[in-house]
């Protein structure tokens, strides 16, 4: 039967099993819209393509899958760009389809032309732009196989607006082939056996897990192999939940904003075994004084990761379930009993703590209180800056898939859309964006966007009226000048009522955990402006070029 | 330390600005670059000369595999191979006759293409140091335009 373009990209689409797509319209889409308009898929109109590109994002965070957004030529285009960026950097499955001019007007500065592919190929896994209708549909397999295979990333599809319109009979792949493109996905058995006979060689072994874990959905054979050897693991922000925090082995989150025991943990190590984890310089801190006593096992799927920022002694390629799985049939649990007692004498001595006396609401304690209230069984969004960082320290993650941020890129304006789209994946959970009064502004518009479509998702605004983060370091680093960081908002309350939306401001500690209740229980979204202590911190933390145990603050 | 690498990719639009682009991105700087079609021509080849340490060179290696397009990558260096590269070079004739210029090239496989009082064009074609050699002698006499193809290069 004869398909144009645009019928052939939907039901490519439907092939791989798509349900939702996050878009906006535009000249160059139309005929994709039009096909659109009599699908099952839900199409979910945003109110910004950057909304688009987090929305998808979120949803393929929360499920798994791959997240799919669109967005016309030029402006359209360029405005997902920041999304595909936040992706890239996270590893997250997502396909983004952008209309292009016609055919024969590339590269004459049409109207809302835009070179997408050259755009898009720095912050992208891989990108096309269609050429010629008959690869339309192999092009769209490729790009699901290669968005979701490997180390997940985005890949963007170009067409060109001719190309939706043309017609041909229409073919689809059951399978991709691609010679240049083969993850390894085994590791090798041989490397495998010498991480085993290191770790029972080992007196202080950590495990230092990584998003790895969560992409891979290796957080049970985490759980065994930690169980199995007795270690303490530590987990990045990306790996947050990817190991349950409720266990008497976690340590948390290390580096910049890690506990203190994590930190010192991962310097007196005599073994580090990294899953899944890329030696980011906001986790080892200085590098020449990264844990020098430690050998290294690296398990990651990305060989361009090991070896990369540490000298790694066993590295092992592949996929972390896999390997994981093979390592917990032939691995032998050390002697680690002092390793231990080391190790509680840390806890006991740092734990992480807060300002609780005082008038005003820590913000901190609004989300100890967000976890009580939903006894951890929650789906949570953040912005970027200290809400970020206190939403990952005060909340106890337990599951995977359950703290969804901007961890490698830091995009503020990333957490009200992911949300949306998490919400959209996981309609079962609640699903919270705890936000900052600056970064909650980035993309408010998306409220008009959950409204319209129901999904109803909670926003905990820690309301300090500061670019909060910047001025953390404002204080620390440059004398409390505080240049461009008082920030001001709208009444939050008044606006999220004008979107449709209930808002609420909390201004007395009593009244955090009520609000929390009701806001839960209100069948829409819901804005909660808590106005929080102006000037608190995140602590402890590791000043920037710093060895990671030389931490400040938050030492009681 | 200089290293040849020869990387065999999928003949396609935007493969050649996906390299250019990795390396410019990660601070790698390309010495010389040459491309082409092989017998096959869905694949091209790619021979690139870096400079750079072991440790740098392990990552650009990994990164160019990671590049969808890229089908396999090989350090040449560390094996027997042969290194060519074509350069043709427009000579200075007014101190100078074409029979001493025949005379002067005589070692190395040279040839003058044209030869006139404006000047001769002469093509040579071997591996780093002959060519270099060749341009020594040659601006000596007076080069008024040089252009290298880049260099080539194939395992024995
Ligand atoms: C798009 C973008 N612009 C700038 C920054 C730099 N930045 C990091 S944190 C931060 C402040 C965030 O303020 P707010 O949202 O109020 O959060 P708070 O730190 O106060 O909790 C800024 C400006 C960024 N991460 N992203
Ligand atoms: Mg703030």
């Amino acid at each position: 039967m004869k398909r144009t373009g645009a019928q052939i990209l939907v039901d490519s689409l439907l092939r791989e099993g798509v349900r939702v797509i996050f878009g906006y319209p535009g000249g160059s889409v139309l005929p994709l819209q039009d096909v659109l308009y009599d699908t099952p898929m839900d199409v979910i109109l945003v109110r910004h393509e950057q909304g688009a590109s987090h929305a998808a994002d979120g949803y393929a965070r929360a499920t798994g899958k791959v997240g799919v957004c669109m967005a016309t030529s030029g402006p359209g285009a360029t405005n997902l760009v920041t999304g595909l960026a936040t992706a890239h950097m996270d590893s997250i499955p997502m396909v983004a389809i952008t209309g292009q001019v016609k055919t024969h007007l590339i590269g004459n500065d049409a109207f809302q032309e835009a070179d997408v592919t050259g755009i898009t190929r720095p912050v992208t896994k891989h990108n096309y732009l269609v050429k010629d209708i008959s690869e339309l549909a192999c092009i769209v397999k490729e790009a699901f196989h290669i968005a979701s295979t490997g180390r997940p990333g985005p890949v963007v599809i170009d067409v060109p607006v001719d190309i939706q319109m043309q017609t041909i009979e229409a073919e689809f792949p059951e399978k991709v082939c691609m010679r240049s493109y083969k993850p390894t996905i085994t590791g090798h058995p041989g490397q495998i056996k010498r991480a085993a006979k290191m770790i029972s060689q080992s007196k202080r072994p950590i495990i230092y897990a990584g998003g790895g874990i969560i992409i891979a959905d290796a957080h049970e054979e985490l759980l065994e192999l930690a169980v199995k050897i007795n270690a303490p693991v530590t987990t990045t922000l990306m790996g947050l939940g990817g190991f349950p925090e409720d266990n008497d082995l976690s340590l948390g989150m290390l580096g910049m904003h890690g506990t203190v025991y994590a930190n010192n943990a991962t310097m007196e190590s005599d073994l580090i075994i990294a899953v899944g984890a890329r030696f980011d310089d906001r986790v080892t801190g200085k590098l020449d004084s990264f844990a020098p006593n430690a050998k290294i096992i690296h398990i990651d799927i990305d060989p361009t990761s090991l070896s990369k920022n540490v000298r790694v002694h066993v590295p092992i390629v592949g996929d972390a379930k896999n390997i994981l799985t093979a390592l917990n049939k032939v691995v032998k649990k050390p002697e680690t009993k002092k390793w231990h007692a080391q190790i509680n004498e840390w806890k006991k001595k740092y734990p992480l703590t807060y300002k609780t006396k005082g008038k005003k609401i820590s913000p901190q304690y609004v989300v100890e209180q967000i976890y009580k209230v939903t006894k951890g069984d929650a789906i949570i969004c953040t912005e970027v800056g200290q809400n970020q960082m206190w939403a990952a320290q005060y909340f106890n993650y337990t599951k995977p898939r359950t703290y969804i941020s901007s961890g490698g890129l830091g995009t503020m304006g990333y957490g009200l859309p992911a949300a949306i789209g998490a919400k959209l994946g996981r309609p079962d959970k609640m699903v919270f964006d705890i936000a900052g009064d600056g970064s909650i502004q980035m993309n408010i518009q998306e409220l008009a966007t959950a409204v319209a479509n129901k999904i109803n998702v909670k926003i905990a605004i820690l309301n300090n009226g500061y670019l909060g983060m910047v001025r953390q370091w404002q204080e620390l680093f440059y004398k409390r000048r505080y240049s461009m960081t008082p920030i001001s908002g709208p009444d939050f309350v008044k606006l999220a009522k004008a979107y449709g939306a209930e808002g609420m401001r909390i201004k007395k500690k009593e009244d955090v955990k009520k609000a929390i209740k009701e806001a839960m229980a209100i069948p829409n979204t819901v804005i909660m402006d808590f106005i929080v202590e102006e000037e608190a911190n995140v602590f402890p933390m590791v000043p920037a070029g710093e060895a990671i145990n030389r931490m400040i603050g938050g030492m009681a | 330390m200089k290293h040849t690498i020869s990387v065999l990719v999928d003949n396609k639009p935007g493969v050649l600005a996906r390299i250019s682009g990795l390396f410019s991105a990660r601070g790698f700087n390309i010495t010389s670059l040459a491309v082409g079609e092989t017998n096959d021509p869905t694949v091209s080849r790619m021979t690139i000369i870096v400079s750079a340490e072991d440790r740098i060179l392990e990552q650009v290696q990994k990164q160019l595999h990671k590049l969808i397009d890229v089908i396999s990558v090989s350090d040449l260096t560390k094996r027997d191979y042969f290194e060519r590269e074509l350069v043709l070079i427009k000579v200075n004739m007014a101190r100078t006759t074409k029979q001493k210029l025949t005379k002067l090239l005589d070692k190395f496989s040279a040839t003058i293409l044209s030869s006139s009082k404006q000047g001769a064009v002469v093509e040579v074609v071997g591996d780093n140091k002959e060519i270099s050699k060749v341009v020594k002698l040659l601006e000596a006499v007076g080069i008024k335009e040089l252009v290298r193809t880049g260099r080539i290069a194939i395992t024995s």
